[in-house]
């Protein structure tokens, strides 16, 4: 009697386990069956590699789908565990909506974002830097990230912004950028000094409905979407879909925006990239801006 | 002799094809936008819900904008004789193709004034173009939540005091929730719809325009206690009645 029970719970056993795999292997070739990786959106173009999504199945598989998920949902077993505002879910490909972009928002990122965003990782996250992969195997991965959504047989990736030359650095423009970081009230998340404790701060959440915390100039952190000076003026300009972050294209010009990209860096704490605009901030004895102050127009 | 058969022929094709081009152009005409209309009211059944008041402290211009006058929050408002405010009714079923392609050449403004969204709920077309104005000396972020497999794509686009309107539109019908980041209180609809559309007034009182001839089912949505349907039929030039009445949650 009891050695027959073991023996039918092993059959059990069996059975169980062929289901789950069949489930499993049913989920793996849906995409498949649908011809996504026959389209021309199965590749990716940077630079002079393209990358091919199924070259990508296997490296998605072992490093990524831990926290991406099979489907690309966001829904990998490891996210149960990520904890907001410091550490945000994974982003769902699904819905092809990606923080760090080139393009305007509201629009489809370029394969070379993706493939930024991929190499940098995204500090202050679970998303590490995936350097050692080699430059080929990154632009598979991202032929592989835009397998998951419709979008990108419908869409085409916005015009990335124009970004122009950087200008030399001068006591004038950190003053003026200090202007548009008032005129732009970027005080009300990021607080008078940069110290992300604005009057809103306490209340931003994501499109998830999940806290998010504003980006804190001061304590050394490393901005998401990557820390050159055109990186922060991209980041402004086309603001981080997905985030309380709006883009501010329609509202400051071009010669602005490198002004607030100098006046952003005499905020952050001394950096690689810093020294000349805290000396000059520190030279101008530029005081926090006032909330209070009459708008200068 | 033969020449002057040639050009009695062509004279005749002519006409022929004059005549047949009007005839489709007077057919098109009276089938895409009708002169119908439905029209009824849209009542709250049960007492008014409280409306929670919003406290705006953390910013000084909206304080001050609300003084001694609180805001309160818009999900249910109810006007006199229990009528309810921004319901939009649209035709959800029996428009024909073109009719429910025909879109609207206004541009209706969707304002930021005194940290609240004016009209709360803006009823569009799907492809009409809208536009977003802020007349606030104070910082807003335009943030709506579609969901992006539905066609419409989610932005964010900040207007700090002064900003110049943003004009845009929507490729699909679906409701759009509308939010401002910086005040987290700020909520309010775009409502995407195909074919004829109308926003119930202060009484819950409605008019759906343009409407051709024919059998239709006019849907009633309201943001918090859903949608509700029902059938009416239009005669050419006439009108139809179709009252609503939502149950109080």
């Amino acid at each position: 009697m009891y050695t027959n029970l073991l023996k039918q719970s092993w059959l059990l056993g069996v059975v169980v386990a062929l289901c789950l795999s069949a489930a499993s292997y049913a989920q793996l070739t849906t995409y498949q069956q649908e011809g996504w990786l026959n389209t021309p959106a199965a590749s990716s173009h940077i630079g002079n590699i393209t990358g091919d999504a199924k070259a990508a199945a296997l490296p998605y598989r072992r490093f990524c789908v831990g926290c991406h998920g099979e489907l690309g949902d966001g829904n990998g077993e490891n996210a149960v565990w990520f904890t907001t505002p410091m550490y945000a879910q994974p982003r769902n490909f699904q819905l092809a909506i990606f923080k760090c972009r080139s393009t305007p928002t509201g629009t489809l990122p370029t394969d070379q974002d993706l493939y930024d965003t991929i190499g940098r990782g995204m500090d202050r996250s679970n998303m590490p830097q995936w350097n050692p992969m080699s430059r080929q195997e990154r632009a598979d991965l991202v032929a592989w990230i835009k397998h998951f959504s419709p979008r990108w047989q419908t869409e085409k990736p916005g015009t990335p912004i124009q970004i122009p030359p950087e200008p030399e650095i001068t006591p004038e423009r950190v003053k003026a950028g200090q202007a548009v970081f008032a005129r732009m009230q970027c005080y009300k998340c990021h607080g008078v000094q940069g110290m992300a404790n604005g009057p809103s701060a306490s209340t931003l959440t994501d499109d998830l409905n999940q806290p998010i915390a504003a980006f804190n100039f001061t304590d050394g952190s490393r901005p998401k979407c990557g820390d050159t000076d055109t990186d922060i003026y991209r980041i402004f300009m086309t603001g981080l879909d997905g985030t309380p972050m709006p883009s501010f294209v329609d509202n400051i010009k071009p010669d602005e925006a490198w002004d607030l990209v100098f006046y952003l860096r005499s905020l952050q704490r001394h950096n690689a990239y810093n020294s000349k605009e805290r000396e000059i901030a520190r030279q101008l004895g530029l005081k926090p801006v006032d909330p209070n102050a009459p708008p200068a127009q | 002799m033969k020449q002057q058969r040639n050009q009695r022929l062509a004279a005749v094709l002519a006409i022929l094809v004059l005549v047949g081009f009007g005839a489709v152009m007077i057919s098109q005409k009276a089938s895409a936008a009708g002169d119908g209309k439905i029209t009824g009211t849209v009542k709250l059944d049960g007492a008014a819900p409280h409306m929670r008041g919003i406290d705006m402290s953390k910013d000084p211009f909206c304080d001050k904008a609300h003084a001694g006058n609180a805001a309160h929050s818009e999900n249910v408002l109810v006007g006199s004789g229990g009528g309810l405010q921004n319901v939009v009714l649209y035709i959800s079923e029996g428009l024909s193709a073109e009719a429910a392609n025909a879109k609207s050449t206004q541009i209706p403004v969707f304002d930021q004034k005194n940290c609240m969204y004016t009209p709360h709920v803006l009823a569009m077309d799907v492809g009409q173009d809208f536009k977003v104005e802020t007349s606030d000396a104070t910082a807003h972020n335009i943030h709506p939540e579609p969901n992006p497999l539905t066609g419409n794509i989610p932005w964010n686009q900040s207007q700090p005091p002064g900003a110049p309107p943003v004009t845009k539109s929507w490729k699909a019908p679906e409701m759009i929730h509308v939010k401002c980041n910086i005040h987290p209180w700020m909520s309010g609809w775009f409502a995407v719809v195909k074919g004829p559309y109308a926003t119930t007034d202060d009484n819950g009182n409605y008019t759906i325009q343009n409407v051709p001839p024919g059998s239709y089912t006019v849907t009633a949505w309201q943001e918090t206690l859903g949608t509700q349907a029902q059938k009416v039929t239009v005669a050419a030039g006439g009108s139809a009645k179709a009252d609503f009445a939502f149950k109080a949650k």
